[in-house]
């Protein structure tokens, strides 16, 4: 064997065992998801199973009508929706000025600020729950869904403002003096130069909002209490009884709500891609 | 166009005095340099003017207007930014019109100013290309567009070749001489390269440590530098420096330092200025130093370096000499063809002598 054959061996065996790797990965994490298929279309309310194959023998979609027919579930997607589209915009929205004013302006207490901020993502969400329920209370807005909202966007701004202000940081200041001589107001420059060249941080910061108000529970626990109002986090445990859990009905609710943050995601990759790797390459 | 007035701008940074006072008038269609080395306040005086840096204290004026707290956008000026500033999300056509379309002028005059535009620049096959597909060049000449086509009182230039690469610094620096013929307008241009100030400028400020240490044509500004350090600023290679001092003999001035001993004619240096025992500093530029030439009335008494080292730059050749512990560095025809060490006699041409008040550092003669 001479060493271009030794040489090619090699190559393949780490070929091999990167490619094992990676797949190994790839099936713990694909495995459940593929199991909760199986349950929602598994005739009956079977959790467990003998039966190790995919498609279930007698698979049937009765769980996902059930569901849809029965339940409040279209319901519950839609109040889901409603708070998480609403979170996001105003969530980003708020972030992104806000990241503006620390990127770009000179202020007492910008660096405490900011460290306060992030301070606030150490602290466990369900330690926060009390507070929040108080002023959610206080204000009159509980069941309601302006209190989600004000909840959600509030606890996802300084992850949000972190990455933004990151980001107009890589942004040459002097795109914005080109605009002020050329005739728009700080606010202009912000509006027409700044946010257009943003779109991978606020992509990210969207994606972050939405994902995060999408599959919160505790404080949706805490702030709604009619079945009308409840998210779909909520609505699946309502499937949960204390003798039974209608188990199809709720892998079929499991699938179903991934349809959304799916579309996102796809929809926003893109931008996600050159957003996980700004600062990298100067723009 | 317009006239511009500085007087007494002064700026601070905490205690840190970047401009110390800066008194300097522009006039209408004139084509000003500032230069300067980095940090000597040229930048943030244009930023100033531009409206993009708070002043401390003093008035700025366009066309007699003071506009000391006017919004940039209406001083009626235009800037060319060192890194181009073009807005990545536009395409060249998008970027030229941005003032235009934001003032809402008629589609017809903004197709109309940036077509004229692009036919000065020769942008018009670019126009509907991105920043990030353009070489630098090119985006310089967007840059500039963009500025002509606001049709501005005043063009504001910032460094704007620093970074092109040699040959195309020299291209460009060409056009905009062009450019500055065809629009007449009044320029302001900030540079640390004195060639560009050199060859672009109608009159030339220069600075340092904040303060205008001359203001002058080119020639002026090379010829009779105000102080020892506008002397050394401009030229290349540097002025020769000699440390020495003044004495009389038979009336007539003598420069002797530890090295040289040279007589100086009443025309370099007048009788008030030669005073017996004054310590001066002589300067003279590396082509005054006439290598093999004569002692006559326009040149002194013959010396004699020994050659340390030639440097050839293709038509000339710079010769490194030292007499004793002085070094001077004199330019001439290239082919020199003398071996390092070997004996060079030279005089010093007192046409162009200068000397300059050690401790004032101000030109005397």
């Amino acid at each position: 064997m001479n060493d271009k054959e030794i040489y090619k061996q090699k190559k393949l065996f780490k070929y091999l065992l990167i490619h094992l790797a990676i797949i190994t990965f790839v099936v713990i994490c694909v495995y459940p998801l593929l199991r909760i298929l199986s349950v929602s279309i598994r005739p009956g309310d079977k959790l467990i199973s003998t039966d190790l194959s995919l498609i279930p023998a007698g698979a049937t979609f009765a769980a996902y009508v059930r569901l849809l027919k029965e339940t409040l579930f279209l319901r519950w997607l839609w109040n889901s929706l409603l708070i998480t589209v609403a979170t996001s915009f105003i969530g980003v929205s708020l972030a992104s000025t806000a990241a503006y004013a620390f990127s770009r302006f000179k202020f007492g207490g910008k660096k405490g600020g900011m460290i306060l901020l992030l301070s606030t993502q150490m602290i466990p969400a369900g330690m926060l729950i009390l507070p929040l329920f108080l002023m959610i209370m206080k204000l009159g807005l509980m069941n309601t869904y302006l209190g989600m909202i004000i909840a959600y966007s509030v606890s996802s701004l300084p992850f949000s403002i972190w990455i933004l202000k990151g980001y107009y940081d890589t942004i040459p200041r002097s795109l914005e003096e080109a605009a002020l001589v050329d005739g728009t107001s700080q606010l202009g420059a912000f509006y027409r130069i700044i946010l257009p060249l943003s779109t991978p941080a606020l992509s990210i910061a969207f994606l972050f909002n939405f994902t995060t108000a999408w599959n919160e529970y505790l404080v949706a626990r805490v702030v709604l209490f009619s079945s009308k109002q409840y998210t779909w986090t909520l609505g699946l445990f309502e499937l949960q009884g204390q003798y039974i859990t209608q188990w199809g009905m709720f892998a079929a609710g499991s699938m179903l709500v991934t349809i959304p943050v799916l579309m996102v995601f796809l929809y926003s990759s893109k931008w996600l891609i050159s957003g996980l790797t700004l600062g990298s390459v100067k723009g | 166009m317009a006239e511009v007035r500085f007087s007494k701008v002064t700026k601070k940074f905490n205690e840190n005095v970047i401009l110390n006072g800066v008194d300097a008038e522009i006039r209408d269609h004139e084509f000003v340099v500032i230069v300067g080395p980095s940090g000597c306040g040229k930048t943030t005086l244009l930023r100033m003017l531009a409206g993009l840096e708070e002043i401390t204290s003093g008035e700025i004026y366009i066309d007699n207007v003071l506009v000391n707290n006017m919004h940039p956008s209406k001083r009626q000026i235009a800037m060319v930014f060192q890194d181009y500033a073009l807005y990545p999300h536009m395409t060249v056509a998008e970027n030229m019109s941005f003032a235009l379309r934001l003032r809402k002028a008629p589609k017809a005059e903004i197709d109309q100013r940036v077509t004229e535009a692009a036919n000065i620049l020769q942008l018009t096959k670019l126009l509907g290309r991105m920043p990030k597909q353009l070489s630098g060049g090119q985006r310089q000449r967007v840059a500039i567009g963009r500025a002509i086509v606001r049709k501005p009182k005043v063009f504001l230039f910032d460094e704007p070749l620093s970074n092109l690469d040699a040959k195309l610094r020299e291209e460009m620096r060409v056009e905009i001489a062009k450019l500055y013929q065809r629009l007449n307008a009044t320029i302001i241009y900030v540079t640390h390269d004195q060639v560009e100030a050199m060859t672009l400028a109608g009159r030339i400020v220069v600075m340092n440590r904040g303060i205008i240490q001359q203001v002058g044509s080119p020639i002026e500004v090379y010829r009779k530098p105000a102080n020892l350090f506008v002397a050394g600023f401009i030229g290349s290679p540097t002025m020769n420096f000699i440390s020495g001092r003044l004495s009389m003999a038979d009336g007539k001035a003598v420069f002797q330092s530890e090295d040289l001993s040279i007589g100086v004619p009443g025309f370099v240096l007048h009788e008030s200025e030669a005073v017996d025992g004054r310590e001066v500093v002589l300067g003279v530029r590396p082509d005054d130093v006439l290598v093999g030439g004569k002692a006559s009335e326009h040149c002194s008494e013959k010396l004699q370096a020994v050659l340390e080292v030639s440097e050839l730059l293709g038509h000339r050749e710079n010769l490194y000499l030292k007499i004793g512990q002085t070094r001077l560095v004199a330019m001439v025809e290239a082919f020199f063809n003398q071996a390092p060490g070997s004996a060079v006699p030279f005089c010093l041409n007192y046409t162009n002598m200068h000397f300059f008040d050690k401790i004032t550092e101000k030109r005397i003669g």
